[in-house]
């Protein structure tokens, strides 16, 4: 973590001793808690191995897990290239010149930011079966409203984030585009867009995590992802607990590789523009990660 | 559109209470919200601790929680905590759940409110802190008298943001059985599906509504709690 802070002081020799000292009680207190959460987990007999070794068969991995986690990145997939459009789309809207253009972006962005996914998704699920559309079998729903939903909702986050991005670049950029001769609508497309994209893709990176983490809310609508399957598993074997212990851990990993790709992707293509060239202010933290819009 | 469609639409209050859900998210809002602020808070101080092992700790929480899918964490608190461990909050069945939902949402957005306070700690000047060493100051007097009182008034507008989604993510207790508004529209659709843009227009404005004044509140809020440098 922080090598250097400037809240305390470099310890001395006694301060190093009493870190040690601090840092084995708090250790044990952390190690007593959790044994005492085991030892409660033991009393109640979810420890047994028959509850944890159905995991390592891959019958489970085969018939649930593998599946629900296959339903679930393609929810998240989709949803990643239509908020990618839908952002682009609004957040060009929102820079547009026509005052109507940049208005009626302006209310659909902020709508969907303010209402709950689930309520969307809950609505298209339902509304699909309403309006019958030939070319969706009924089994297709549940995914529909999912991807439907995150693009909206998400979509509506990125357009925002191009929004910024192009606020937050130096005038001169705009001034050097007009000056030799295009438009204003070249302008942002050909210099202004492509550097605003660039200079937000550690925060679209920290986005994707918020749409994977989502596409767990298709378990309300009976979208057949990762929790569903893993809680079905869990009925199957009579051990919830732990499948949906191993279900979690899933999500951590990924969501975790995805949150540490963010910074990396920032730095390689931060070298390939010199747009933002202003320093950061120092700061009390000496490594601050995006956390993700949520 | 017609007076038919909207008197349709209108009958159907009188036999839903939707008022009545709304204010369960709000309730799940208001208490989750205190409880985050005070587990992130904790996290914060012990994140910028001189310790590594509290470091260490308060950063393993964040990082597990915040890529947790909220709804696995309901769920979990449903059926983990409750079914399978028998962890009872409350003696009525139903103020169970939304308890056991409060816990929860709280959990997860503790992880957001730490990330927020820890923001809020990047606005205070590092000169300030110096200052503090100096006249000597140790880290908890620090962190007490100078840091995170300045570090909340800078993290007003994040936090304003985890506050707005924490009431949008309330929807979400609905994984959890708690009869909030979510799960009230679904039932409201599939009882009268011929008004369902009605219906969901409702209740969407309801949490337009609930929402746009967290977030000019808080906006209005950072510009003056804003300490001028």
């Amino acid at each position: 973590m922080t090598s250097q802070s400037v809240l305390f002081d470099a310890p001395g020799p006694k301060a190093r001793r009493r870190m040690m000292w601090l840092n084995i009680v708090f250790g044990l207190v952390v190690a007593g808690i959790a044994v005492l959460v085991l030892a409660q987990l033991g009393a109640k007999g979810q420890l047994a191995a028959d509850l944890w070794t159905p995991f390592l068969q891959w019958s489970a991995w085969e018939n649930f897990l593998i599946p629900g986690l296959i339903n679930t990145l393609r929810a998240a997939g989709l949803a990643i290239i239509g908020s990618a459009v839908f952002g682009l789309l609004f957040g060009l809207g929102r820079l547009s010149q026509s005052r109507i253009i940049r208005t009626l972006s302006g209310i659909v962005v902020e709508f969907f930011r303010a209402v709950p996914v689930l309520l969307m998704m809950i609505f298209i699920w339902l509304g699909l079966s309403q309006v019958n559309i030939t070319m969706l079998r009924p089994s297709e729903y549940p995914l529909v409203a999912v991807v439907a939903a995150l693009i909206l909702y998400n979509g509506s986050v990125f357009a925002e984030l191009v929004r910024s991005g192009v606020y937050s670049l130096p005038r001169g950029q705009r001034e050097a585009a007009l000056a030799v001769g295009l438009t204003r609508p070249q302008s942002l497309r050909s210099v202004e867009v492509p550097q605003a994209l660039i200079a937000m893709l550690p925060a679209l990176v920290s986005q994707l995590v918020v749409i994977l983490k989502d596409t767990a809310l298709g378990y309300i609508i009976t979208y057949r992802e990762l929790l569903q399957e893993a809680r079905g598993l869990g009925n199957a074997n009579g051990n919830i607990l732990q499948a949906l212990a191993v279900a979690a851990v899933i999500f951590i990993v990924i969501n975790y590789a995805l949150t540490k790709l963010a910074p990396w992707v920032g730095q390689r293509l931060g070298r390939r523009t010199s747009g933002r060239t202003k320093a950061e202010a120092p700061s009390l933290i000496a490594a601050t990660k995006g956390a993700p819009t949520r | 559109m017609d007076g038919d469609y909207l008197s349709q639409f209108l009958s159907l209050f009188s036999q839903f209470d939707v008022p009545a859900a709304f204010w369960v998210n709000i309730k799940l809002t208001f208490f989750a919200a205190i409880i985050a602020l005070v587990i992130g808070t904790v996290l914060a101080v012990m994140r910028i601790s001189p310790l590594p092992s509290l470091r260490w700790a308060g950063s393993t929480y964040v990082n597990l929680l915040r890529n947790t899918p909220l709804t696995i964490i309901i769920v979990f608190c449903v059926l983990g905590l409750w079914s399978q461990l028998g962890v009872t909050l409350s003696s009525d069945f139903n103020e169970n759940f939304f308890r056991l939902a409060v816990l929860g949402l709280a959990v997860y957005h503790a992880a957001f409110v730490c990330e927020a306070l820890r923001s809020g700690v990047n606005t205070v000047p590092i000169g300030q802190a110096e200052a503090a060493r100096a006249i000597g100051l140790g880290f908890l007097p620090t962190a007490r008298l100078i840091i995170l009182p300045q570090a909340f008034r800078g993290a007003v507008a994040p936090l304003g943001n985890t506050l707005i989604a924490l009431a949008k993510n309330s929807t979400v207790a609905a994984a959890g059985s708690v009869a909030e508004a979510s799960g009230l529209m679904k039932t409201m659709i599939e009882f009268r599906p011929d008004v369902i843009f009605a219906i969901f227009f409702t209740f969407a404005l309801g949490f337009v509504i609930i929402v746009i004044p967290i977030g000019l509140a808080t906006t209005s809020l950072s510009r003056r709690l804003a300490v001028t440098r």
